[in-house]
């Protein structure tokens, strides 16, 4: 093979390992818009609630150490060496099941019936609360996650690669990030878990009859407060591992609900309502802007990948609104 | 207590009985002062024009209307402001008049869904599948091939409900209600639509459920040669308010009934 040919197999690749990292936050909002026709515009901003909690145990800090510090004149900081990996990221879950307990019984709960666009609204106040409610427990300070997860380029891939190219060249394999190969992996597990629960468990079957059909849903002795909370907390799941992954790519800081942007292309494109939907979006976007960068960003000045996904998703708009997987809207007259 | 029909079938106690219902929206009133009771083993039939309040009944006894006066006694004890799930858990299953089945999952899952309040595994063991979770769902899948055997469903077990034909989905959403195991079951038009075939077809599961597994049936029904064939006891509403109570050669022969609903050409 000729190294310009394995140049674009390279991009390929990368392009798909970011998007899978797209795809992982999509994931969050499919769940939620599924299971209760709410656009969730938290989903980012759970990622780094979730991602600072998990470092603040793992670092073992006090939380709201600064607030109590500016009321009572104290030094605290943190109460010991912390905690090891495993057992911050069941707490951190645990904390993420509270927060859905608790958005439920105090907001949701009071929500029911209402428009859209008012739970859409309710989920961006949502959003707010929680980044000022994380800079209060944990500090606006950017922090590093490491959950123990390899890091740098692939070695095993770059050696076994550079033999492809032609003799003579001086190709010298590809290169891809050991993190995103693991975040690969991980999404994988992730969304087989996902379908695997929801199609063979008693309350996978219950989520999928709340999506389908609330009326339904109540009348066979479904309580959609339950179902609510194990989708919100199911959510919180899928965005503590895509803070872990992004905290791991590019540091726990507050640009990290910034993300949930990015997978609003990846929805428009996948549909809302699809799980797979979300996957294939995410791909399509990744490879589709890491393509358009490597071919014409060049020649229109670069840095192509913070709009080529929106552009993208405008052309999916006009020519087929319902995405690649969604439901087909059919409006009578 | 126990008194038999002609065709030997037991008639128990009462299971439920309403007491004083009136339910209005605003300013029109649905229901007013309705009683009846619903005895453990019966077909009970409410009939009335449309408008009468039938379904607005049969909301007020699942939980899905809550009745400004009146209460609901279920199995001998007074029931409190419940909503639909909590009355589903108590064991009243039913259907609706316009089908709410879940369109996108098979048949089969459908009537999985409806086994619902008798499955008791946490969603720690579900997570394992593994142990208690694989046991209950062998044990109830059993129980639901059950009723697709009954219900004669098998060539349509993992089709998405949503293609299936009107008159299936009707069967289908009978078959969800059933695998509940309920005590009660309300069905509201279970033949509206129906060809005389498929007609038939619903009778005689109808009477087969009642005969078999002794199960309680409330309906709704338009069709008077059915409900006069099928009901041990009908209950007639109008405008809101019951008119007549009893047997079907009761209520037949009632003057108001006549005059306010079955006439000439329906009788």
């Amino acid at each position: 093979m000729s190294p310009d040919l394995l140049n674009v197999l390279e991009v390929i690749l990368n392009g798909l390992m970011a998007g899978i990292m797209y795809s992982l936050v999509a994931l969050g909002f499919v769940l939620i818009y599924k299971a209760s026709g709410i656009f969730n515009y938290a989903q980012g901003v759970m990622a780094l609630f979730a991602a600072l909690t998990l470092v603040g145990f793992q670092t073992g800090q006090i939380p709201f150490a600064h607030v109590i510090n500016a009321a009572l004149g104290t030094h605290l900081d943190t109460w010991g060496p912390g905690l090891p990996t495993l057992l911050a990221i069941i707490l951190t879950m645990g904390v993420m099941v509270l927060f859905a307990y608790v958005l439920e019984r105090f907001v949701l709960r009071h929500m029911v019936n209402q428009a859209p666009i008012i739970l859409f609204m309710t989920t961006i106040g949502l959003a707010y609360f929680m980044e000022g409610f994380g800079d209060l427990m944990w500090g606006a300070d950017v922090k590093t996650m490491d959950v123990g997860l390899p890091s740098g380029g692939s070695t095993w891939l770059e050696s076994i690669t550079a033999g492809w190219a032609a003799e003579g060249s001086n190709y010298r394999g590809m290169y891809i990030d050991v993190l995103d190969l693991w975040a690969a992996g991980v999404a994988i597990v992730l969304v087989i878990t996902l379908t695997l629960f929801s199609q063979y468990t008693k309350t996978g079957r219950a989520l999928r009859a709340v999506a389908d059909d609330h009326q339904a849903a109540l009348t066979v002795g479904i309580s959609l407060r339950t179902i609510w909370i194990i989708v919100w907390s199911i959510a919180g799941f899928v965005a503590l591992v895509a803070g872990i992954m992004w905290g791991a790519k590019s540091g726990v800081q507050f640009s990290l609900s910034l993300i949930a942007l990015k997978a609003l292309p990846v929805l428009i494109l996948g549909g809302f309502t699809s799980i797979p939907g979300a996957i294939v979006g995410g791909l399509i976007i990744g490879v589709g802007e890491k393509l358009f960068e490597y071919f014409i960003g060049g020649m229109i000045g670069g840095a192509t990948e913070n709009w080529f996904a929106y552009v993208l998703a405008l052309f999916f708009l006009m020519f087929r609104p319902q995405g690649l997987f969604g439901e087909r809207i059919i409006e009578r007259v | 207590m126990a008194e038999s029909t002609q065709d030997g079938r037991k008639i128990g106690g009462t299971l439920l009985e309403v007491k004083n219902i009136s339910l209005s929206f605003g300013g029109v009133k649905a229901l007013t002062d309705i009683s009846f009771d619903i005895k453990e083993g019966e077909i009970r039939a409410i009939i009335g024009p449309n408008g009468a309040g039938k379904s607005s009944m049969l909301n007020v006894i699942s939980g899905f209307y809550h009745p400004q006066q009146g209460e609901v006694w279920f199995r001998g004890q007074k029931r409190g402001s419940m909503r639909p799930y909590e009355v589903a858990r108590q064991g009243i299953a039913r259907t609706f008049q316009n089908i709410a089945l879940f369109k996108g999952m098979s048949t089969l899952d459908n009537l999985m869904t409806g086994r619902i309040t008798q499955m008791h595994t946490n969603l720690f063991w579900q997570a394992i599948w593994k142990g208690p979770a694989e046991r209950e769902e062998i044990a109830h899948r059993e129980r639901v091939e059950h009723i697709i055997d009954f219900l004669g469903i098998q060539a349509i077990r993992k089709t998405p409900v949503g293609r299936l034909p009107y008159g299936l989905q009707k069967r289908v959403e009978l078959g969800r209600a059933l695998a509940a195991e309920a005590k009660l079951l309300l069905l509201d038009e279970p033949m509206a639509g129906m060809n005389l075939e498929e007609k038939e077809d619903m009778c005689r599961f109808i009477l087969d459920v009642n005969d078999e597994f002794g199960t309680t049936i409330a309906l709704i029904e338009h069709d008077m040669g059915v409900v006069m064939d099928l009901s041990d006891r009908v209950v007639v509403l109008d405008y809101g308010r019951k008119l007549a109570d009893g047997t079907p050669a009761e209520v037949r022969s009632d003057p108001e009934v006549i005059k306010a609903y079955l006439g000439g050409a329906h009788a």
